[in-house]
């Protein structure tokens, strides 16, 4: 590639690097400029007044019209652009999944009667159980055992570092990774899979590991945690280093072994931060998108709710069947975010 | 809150002016070589297509790397002598993000369809404009009336070919058949004698890829497609892929177990990378690669394998790769060849469009891309001689060949969703182990 090829790309980069400043530093000089202005002209005003000069303004009648201008002149663009960008979509979709395939007559429920009835969709969401099941229990069990572990011993920083850094690259590095890792070659060849090569050493035979259901969905399902328990872990840790000394100070004096500390105190003491994990990798894992298609494109029988949705509305042009499983998968995502709202709300309050 | 000094204040705005100036000068730069240098001798053939100096035509197709910079080669000098700037994209998700594009009103202004099944779902849903009187009437003097009908929806014409390709062949290696003294097979049964041959030596005679990303499952509807072309009667074969007759048919069954028999056959396959299951998993540019190894014998695959052999390999008849024409079953009833290419389908028909898009069907055209290599071109106006490739020569020398039945491949004649969707995936499933009337059922089911 030539300089004349990225130097249009370039511009443009450069135009929203001034667009950015413009925006968010004409936001706060506003921000800056118009309360002072307003705040000396007050001070003006009172200042007259004390001289005696001009009549006392009626108290407290300024602030209250000042600060809800004030919130909805910050709130006006975000709540248009939920409006554009979830909202409307949301709703679109929802009237979608009620058409046909091109958009064009009503089918009602049909949509979602075929996901239900379809041996191959059941499948699907048979397999986005298993994942939201397995990944949110194993990559917070990983990172708190790691957590635990970790706490307080030498090296602690660079453990952390080594769990944590999977998180750095995107999920369809991670992907490709694990693709070779899961490599196979003919059982004469050279074996370019870690995994196979692991098998052979030990005297085995290289196996398709890919190819076996279910055991590739759980290789996937290693890949997703692999990358999840850095989170995890990072945030437990926090949350364990957050203990009160004189509960675990107690405790110790009172003649706990490891495993009553761990269960007794550690685990309720960190119950809140749990539960935002826990929450965050669900969310994340009914979404997973990445990491299937990826590795097996969602063949043999390892294909997830967000790959189908995509293949359905984009690839096949079933947008009534894809939009069903869109929906379906936000049905299935409301409960825990009302879960998260509400436990939000009792922490704020407690 | 903090209040900003003077000082800093000047200093931000003093530095988003800088950046406003210097994104102005940069943004300068590229727009400096628009309009025509065409009033030199070489430019007197692009005279009929002048007028349209300093516009832009927005092509978009499947094509990239190496193939992409041959075809902006290809129409460099029509848009030096012209002025028409055209901006060519090429995308490995053409299919899905075509779609996209359309529906998002952001089309492009021309598109290389290698399916006309996807060309007819625009075309029915009013998204291209017709072809212009020249293009049609090129088309129809450089091409047979079969394969313009593949870009006529409901009577109008919308797609001229473009490049095309042939895919009823099998890559050998012919220092091997010489060595080995095995001879060319000419009809099914001595290439299955030939198969057998080889597999009782102790090799697995022939080798296999279906992995292509998001497209897994391709090749082996070539096979499938292949088949059918040799059990079946054409119009058979033109029944199957408008739907006449169900997918799951047992006369379509009949071919699938057929390739099976190669395919799916532990015996047969996968030279070079283990067992059958292995076709799945190896992707389709590798596929081949284990003849240079002497692991493997023969490779059904299209003409354009030949980019996917590395860099020195000599591609001949005498040299270290080539390819005979898959055989028919029974070649008194004819021999028929499965091939494809793409369709330049315009959704604008501003003046440059039609300007390009008429240029892409004559055959200066064709023989100006032929010239740079590594293409084939079924019109008739194309010169055999500006082919180098052998193998480019013998597929063009085979799709001008009137005697020949040519079809065009069934997957990209079929509705995207079938062709393009889950008749891939079915075969993916058939190659791991699924059995052939559930596969074909789940197609047909699919197909509404």
């Amino acid at each position: 590639m030539e300089f004349a090829d990225i130097s249009p790309k370039l511009t443009v980069l450069v135009y929203g690097l001034v667009a950015f400043a413009v925006i968010v530093g004409g936001l706060l000089l506003l921000l800056d400029v118009v309360p002072t202005y307003f705040a000396r002209r007050r001070e003006r005003l009172l200042i007259a007044v004390a001289a005696g000069d001009a009549p006392a303004p009626p108290p407290g009648r300024l602030q209250k019209p000042r600060e809800f201008g004030y919130a909805i002149f910050f709130l006006l663009p975000v709540v248009v652009l939920v409006l554009i960008g979830l909202v409307v979509p949301v709703i679109r979709t929802l009237l979608l999944s009620l058409k046909s395939g091109d958009g064009s007559e009503w089918v009602g429920l049909d949509n979602y009667g075929w996901m239900f009835s379809n041996g191959d969709i059941l499948g699907v969401l048979w397999n986005s159980l298993l994942w939201v099941v397995l990944v949110p229990l194993v990559a917070t069990s990983v990172g708190l055992l790691y957590a635990v572990m970790v706490d307080k011993a030498r090296l602690e920083s660079v453990a952390k570092s080594l769990i944590f850094l999977p998180m750095a690259i995107s999920f369809v590095g991670a992907s490709i990774i694990w693709r070779f890792v899961y490599a196979y070659r003919g059982e004469e060849q050279d074996q370019i899979g870690l995994l196979n090569q692991i098998i052979v050493w030990l005297g085995g035979t290289p196996q398709q590991w890919l190819l076996e259901s279910p055991l590739n969905t759980l290789l996937l399902i290693v890949v997703m945690v692999w990358i999840q328990a850095g989170f995890a872990m990072v945030i437990l840790s926090a949350a364990i280093k957050a203990i009160p000394g004189d509960i675990v100070e107690a405790a110790r004096l009172d003649g706990v072994t490891a495993w009553q500390m761990f269960w007794r105190i550690t685990l309720p003491s960190i119950r809140p931060a749990m539960i935002v994990v826990i929450v965050a990798i669900t969310v994340a894992t009914m979404k997973i998108f990445d990491i299937v298609r990826t590795m097996t494109n969602g063949n043999y029988d390892t294909n997830v709710i967000a790959l189908e949705m995509y293949n359905q509305a984009f690839r096949y042009q079933e947008t009534g069947q894809g939009s069903a499983l869109a929906v379906f998968l936000f049905i299935l995502v409301i409960p825990i975010v009302f879960f998260q709202i509400r436990n939000l709300r009792r922490q704020r309050e407690g | 809150m903090a209040v900003f000094p003077r000082r800093r204040q000047a200093i931000v705005i003093a530095t988003v002016v800088g950046l406003a100036l210097s994104a102005t000068a940069c943004g300068d730069g590229d727009d400096s070589d628009s309009g025509s240098n065409g009033s030199s001798a070489e430019c007197s053939a692009f005279e009929k297509y002048n007028g349209n100096d300093g516009k832009k035509v927005k092509i978009y197709a499947s094509i990239r790397d190496t193939e992409a910079d041959l075809l902006e080669q290809s129409w460099k000098q029509f848009s030096d002598c012209t002025g028409i700037e055209i901006d060519y994209e090429g995308s490995g998700e053409f299919e899905a993000q075509l779609q996209v594009l359309v529906d998002g009103g952001n089309a492009p202004d021309i598109a290389f369809i290698p399916q006309p099944g996807l060309l007819g779902t625009f075309a029915k849903a009013g998204k291209l404009k017709p072809a212009p009187a020249d293009t049609k009437a090129s088309a129809e003097a450089n091409y047979p009336a079969d394969w313009l009908k593949y870009g006529t929806v409901d009577g109008t014409f919308y797609g001229a070919p473009l490049g095309s390709n042939v895919k009823s062949f099998v890559w050998y290696s012919p220092k091997t058949f010489q060595e080995k003294g095995y001879t060319i097979p000419k009809t099914w049964d001595e290439l299955m004698t030939l198969s057998n041959k080889i597999a009782d030596g102790g090799e697995k005679p022939w080798c296999a890829g279906i992995e292509s990303g998001d497209a897994t499952g391709w090749p082996a509807t070539d096979w499938l497609e292949d088949l059918m072309l040799r059990t079946q009667t054409p119009e058979t074969y033109d029944q199957w892929v408008t739907h006449q007759i169900p997918f799951n048919d047992p006369k379509v069954a009949d071919a699938l177990n057929k390739a099976g028999e190669i395919l799916k056959n532990e015996k047969f396959v996968n030279g070079g990378f283990g067992g059958v299951k292995s076709i799945s998993t190896t992707a389709f540019q590798e596929g081949g690669l284990p003849i240079l190894e002497n692991k493997c014998a023969l490779h059904r695959q299209a003409s354009f394998y030949a980019n996917q052999w590395p860099q020195g390999t000599k591609v001949a008849e005498d040299g270290d790769v080539f390819a005979f024409y898959f055989p028919a079953v029974d070649p008194t009833k004819g021999e028929p060849v499965l091939a494809a290419g793409e369709f330049t389908a315009a959704f604008a028909d501003r003046p440059e469009v039609q300007a390009v898009q008429n240029y892409l069907a004559t055959p200066e055209y064709a023989n100006s891309r032929a010239k740079l290599g590594n293409w084939v071109s079924g019109s008739r106006g194309a010169d055999i001689n500006n082919f180098a490739n052998p193998i480019d020569k013998l597929s063009v020398q085979i799709l001008q060949d009137q005697s020949k039945v040519l079809r065009f491949d069934g997957s990209d004649l079929m509705p995207s969703a079938v062709g393009a969707g889950t008749l891939w995936k079915g075969m993916v499933e058939w190659i791991n182990g699924k059995d052939t009337a559930s596969v074909l059922s789940g197609v047909e089911s699919s197909w509404k």
